[in-house]
Order: C-alpha cells, then structure tokens, then sequence
C-alpha cells in the first residue's frame, strides 16, 4: 500500500444534473443526450453503458470538459466544468500516447505541465511505471509496445497528476478478448490500491460489471439514463467472479436492458424470425412494442 | 527502502509473465545452411535481404558504366549521336585535370553556398510560417490565396524579375534557389499540421496543457515528420533552380561550369559537371535525411 505515494490521489465528486446536448445540422437540431443526470461519489467506480451512439462519450466528453451542455450542469466537487484540465484525467479508446515521447516521457508530461522539476517527476514516474510493471519499458518508444501495454501507460499517465476523477471511455475496446481481461484485472487491482472516483464508459456488459459500484444504463438515440444498477459484488474483484451466480443474476439484468436499446440502435427491418434466440424480457409487450 | 525496490521488481516480474512483449520480427527464409554459431555467419544471414540489393546494385552500376562505354567506344548513331559524348575514361581524365585548380573547386563551393543559403532561408521561413498557418485559421486564409497564385510559378521564371529586383547576381541567384524551395516545405508543413491527430491534443489538454505548450510538445514533433518530407523535396528543387539560374545568369557556380563547358567545346567537362549536380544533390538529400533521424529517434524510416 506503500505505492500510492507517487501520484497524490484525490477522490473527487462528479455530479451531473440534467444534462443535455444538441448539436444544429440543415435538418434542424439533433438531441443525442436528454435530461441525463448521474453523480459519482468520492471514491466511487462507476459505469456508463448503452449501445454504440447512445451518447455515453458525449456525456464523459462533457465531464471532460470538452462539450459543452446545451441543457443543465455538469460539475466537480462543486464547479462547474469549464473546458479540459488535470483535473479529470481520461483515457482514450485510441491509444493516444505521443510516439515522439519515450514511456517515461509520456508519463511524465502531466507532471512537467505543472512545472516539476525534472528528477521529482522522473522518481513519480518511475514508481507508477513499476505499480504497472512497466518499469522495464521506460526508455521504449510506445511504437514498440503492445496495445495492453500502451493502455497501461495511458491510464498511469492519467493518474500521474493526481486527478479528482478519472475517465476512461471504451479504453480496452481495441484490444483481444484475452488481453481485455487481464486489462480489467489490472484496472480493477489498481483501483483498489488508489481507490479513486471513475467514471468508465464500455459497451461491454462483463467488463461494466466486473469493474463497477454502480452501473448507468444509457437509452438509443437520443441518449438517456434509462436505469441505475448497483454492482452488489465483493472486493477486491477477481475473474473468477464472473461465474458467480450473482455475477449471472447481474448480466442477464443487465442484458436484456441493454438488447432492447441495442435493436433500436439497429433500426431497420427486423422480424422475429431473425431475432429468435434473443431472449428479451418482453413483459407482455410484443417485440415489435420493443423495437 | 527495501521493500518498495523488492515489490516493484515483483511486480514487473509478473506482468512480463502474464504478457509477452511484442516479438523481435525474424528472418523469414529458414536458414540456407546448418546453423554455426558464427557470429559474422549470423550477421550475413540476418542481412542478406539488404546484402543482395546493396550487392546488385553495384552489379547495375557497373552495367551501366559498361554501355555507356561502349557506346561512345563506337561512336553509336541510331537516331541519338553518341558521337560527340565523351566516355567515362575521358570524363574521369578531366576530373583528375580540374581538382588540381582550385577555380572548379570554388565553382563548386560557390554553388553549395548558394544552396546553403537560400535553402537556409527557405526553411527558417516556411517551417514557422507553415506552423503558425495550420495552428491560426484567420493567418492561413490570409496567406494561403497568396501562396496559391505565386506557388505554381517555376522558380526559373522568375529569372528575370530576380534581375531587376537584386543589386547583385549573386542575390538574385540566391533568391531564386530560395523561391524553389520555399513552397514545398511550406505545403508540407501546413499538411503535417492539418494531419495532427486531434485525439492527442485533447490528450494533453487532460493532461493540464495549455496552448504554448501544446504548440510545442504535441503540434511541433507531430508535424516534423512531414517538414522533414518538404525539405527533402525543397532540397530537390532548390538544386534545379540553382542549376538553372546559374546557367542562364551566372558567372560562377557548377551550373555555369556545365553551361561553360558546353559553349567552349569541352565535352568532358559537361558531364563531369553533370554528374557533379547528382551527386551534390543525393548528398545534400542524405543529409537532410540524417538529420531527420537524429531530430526524430521515434520514427522508423
């Protein structure tokens, strides 16, 4: 627990109240997010999850400070988000780290941002490289890493300066299913040492699962909290979780909320035929009600 | 003290276990013979693709001296007259002839400063002007029309006007080397700024960047690659308009000498001065490309 020394970690509150965010096109404006609100505690790891463009980065985007809502606030620990800071640290889908910096370097950065000086930063780096067993890599350039690699300096990098929260958004969607795994393992092992507040984005029902206190199910176009889910599950998290009958109660919640939204997404023609084996919960409704 | 080191060292030790790094890519072609453990064997074996392009790449050299020989050997007539053009002996004759005077080394050194110069110029110029383009929209869209009109203009063209713009030949000629390659490294630039990856701009911004810095950690090093690729090509056509301006309006200078040699009938001394160019030009290229790897030990090529 010694570890956590290098990058002073701070447990920030993130509250979104009523966010909205419409974006004009000759059509006329499109809403891709309505009335979502969610907070994340201090502390706390919580999920985003919904179908591909439901809305779920747009909503981390404006946390991030990158968005600007049209409709209602977004705010941490009290203020209002005004554009991109160290504050929030995020890790991107695309690996994002620079290819003319050395690992080192790139974790690094943050810290020069803020004006440390050299050896400080280098120290700070070094041990959070060695928290993610990359320490043998630091004078690597990132072309010589792999993908699981790469995202390990980029969550480190982010966590370098001590954020107030978190944001990953789908940061191990272009990895293999295998090394996904060990990615969240990791994530979540890190986590339980700096237990820092996380806000993650995944279309990934295991992976929101597996990694959350909370997960934010997110409704098609346009984007809306359809429904909050307490993750139950013990700590610290182990793979073999993902078997546990609680685990399956979980998933099987958590998947036919998702379905519904996923077909939506599609559009389109879709007959029943063709969706046979989908198992949705129809409560009575026909599938066409669904749709 | 202790402990943290013993920790750490565990730590990288599990996962290098549970993730292999990225294989060294291996030859290929399986070995042509049983394996020794001869280190210069392995060295051979491990280099034979870039042996056999270095070994036929002479062989074609030499091929090429050979016909060229040959050629003016028997004097060819098939349409083009080889009757007139000297042959690599007389070629080499008049090379060993001309280093002993130093007036073809100051032809050459003259040239070189040209370039020097003008190129030197050219690139302080275009490379800011370029990055300052892609970074400020309102700086591009009132550049970008002028560059446009003046860009397709070829730097000999602009011979005369030089003339009468410069007091002296010397700096007109030096302005034209510099128009030449003025261009192709401003393009270059602004396209590497326009190929910038956004996602790493919102990534330093993350990271607590402001716009100096994002100016020079993120923009700058993301764009070299391509400014390098505009002076490589401005390189190229500074050499062409030097050449050129040199022939038309010089008194000095390798272009002259070429340009000379032709008016007083010493046909030698052209193709030497020809084969001068190439190889002043390859040089200059190689030494943009090697600075190019020093400035950027991240990228391959």
């Amino acid at each position: 627990m010694t570890v956590t020394s290098a990058a002073t970690v701070q447990q920030g509150k993130v509250t979104v109240k009523d966010f909205g965010l419409s974006y004009d096109t000759l059509e006329g404006a499109v809403e891709a997010v309505r009335d979502a609100s969610i907070h994340v505690d201090p502390g706390e790891f919580v999920s985003i999850i919904g179908p591909s463009g439901c809305g779920k980065s747009t909503l981390l985007n404006a946390v991030a400070g990158f968005l600007k809502p049209t409709r209602g606030e977004v705010a941490v620990d009290g203020d209002a988000v005004a554009g991109p800071s160290a504050d929030r640290g995020m890790v991107f889908q695309q690996y994002s780290l620079f290819p003319w910096k050395t690992v080192r370097e790139n974790v690094e950065f943050g810290l020069k941002m803020k004006g440390m000086e050299r050896s400080k930063r280098e120290t700070s780096a070094r041990t959070l490289l060695g928290l993610a067993g990359l320490l043998a890599f630091e004078k690597q350039y990132p072309e010589n890493l792999s993908g699981g690699m790469k995202q390990r300096v980029g969550i480190i990098r982010a966590l370098a300066t001590g954020p107030k929260v978190l944001l990953l958004d789908e940061p191990f969607g272009s990895l293999d299913a295998q090394t996904r795994l060990i990615m969240q393992q990791i994530l979540t092992n890190m986590w339980q040492r700096l237990k820092t507040s996380v806000l993650f984005v995944t279309h990934d029902i295991d992976e929101a699962i597996f990694l959350s206190d909370r997960v934010y199910c997110m409704t098609a176009r346009p984007g809306t909290i359809k429904a909050e889910i307490a993750i139950p599950l013990g700590r610290p998290r182990q793979q073999s979780m993902m078997m546990s009958s609680e685990f399956l109660a979980l998933r099987r919640g958590l998947m036919s909320l998702i379905r519904e939204e996923s077909l939506k997404a599609i559009g389109g023609e879709v007959n029943d035929i063709a969706l046979q084996g989908l198992d949705i919960e129809l409560h009575g409704r026909t599938l066409a009600d669904v749709i | 003290m202790d402990g943290t080191a013993l920790k750490l060292t565990e730590t990288v030790a599990r996962s290098s276990a549970t993730e292999t790094p990225p294989a060294v890519p291996c030859a290929a072609e399986p070995m042509p013979a049983p394996p020794k453990s001869n280190l210069v064997w392995r060295w051979l074996a491990l280099h034979r693709s870039q042996l056999r392009t270095l070994a036929i790449g002479a062989v074609s050299l030499v091929l090429f001296l050979l016909a060229w020989h040959l050629l003016t050997k028997y004097r060819v007539t098939a349409h083009v007259r080889f009757v007139n053009v000297p042959s690599p002996e007389m070629v080499f004759d008049s090379l060993t002839r001309v280093t002993r005077d130093n007036k073809f080394l100051s032809h050459l050194f003259l040239s070189c400063r040209r370039i020097f110069i003008g190129f030197g110029i050219a690139a302080t110029i275009a490379v800011p002007l370029g990055l300052v383009m892609g970074r400020f929209r309102l700086v591009r869209e009132i550049v970008f029309p002028v560059s446009e009109v003046l860009r397709p203009i070829p730097a000999i063209a602009w011979v005369p006007m030089s003339i009468m713009l410069w007091p002296s030949n010397e700096e007109s000629i030096i302005f034209i080397t510099y128009l030449g390659s003025f261009f192709p490294i401003l393009l270059n630039t602004l396209h590497g700024m326009a190929m910038v990856d956004p996602v790493l701009i919102r990534a330093a911004q993350c990271l607590g960047a402001r716009e100096a810095s994002i100016f020079r950690e993120v923009y700058f090093p993301a764009t070299l690659p391509h400014v390098f690729t505009g002076l490589t090509v401005g390189m190229g056509v500074a050499w062409v308009s030097l050449i050129a301006a040199e022939m038309i309006s010089g008194q000095f200078g390798i272009g002259y000498f070429t340009w000379e040699a032709y008016s007083l009938v010493q046909y030698a001394d052209i193709a030497l001065g020809m084969i001068c160019i190439g190889v002043l030009g390859l040089g200059s290229s190689a030494l943009i490309r090697g600075l190019g790897r020093v400035v950027m030990p991240w990228a391959k090529t």
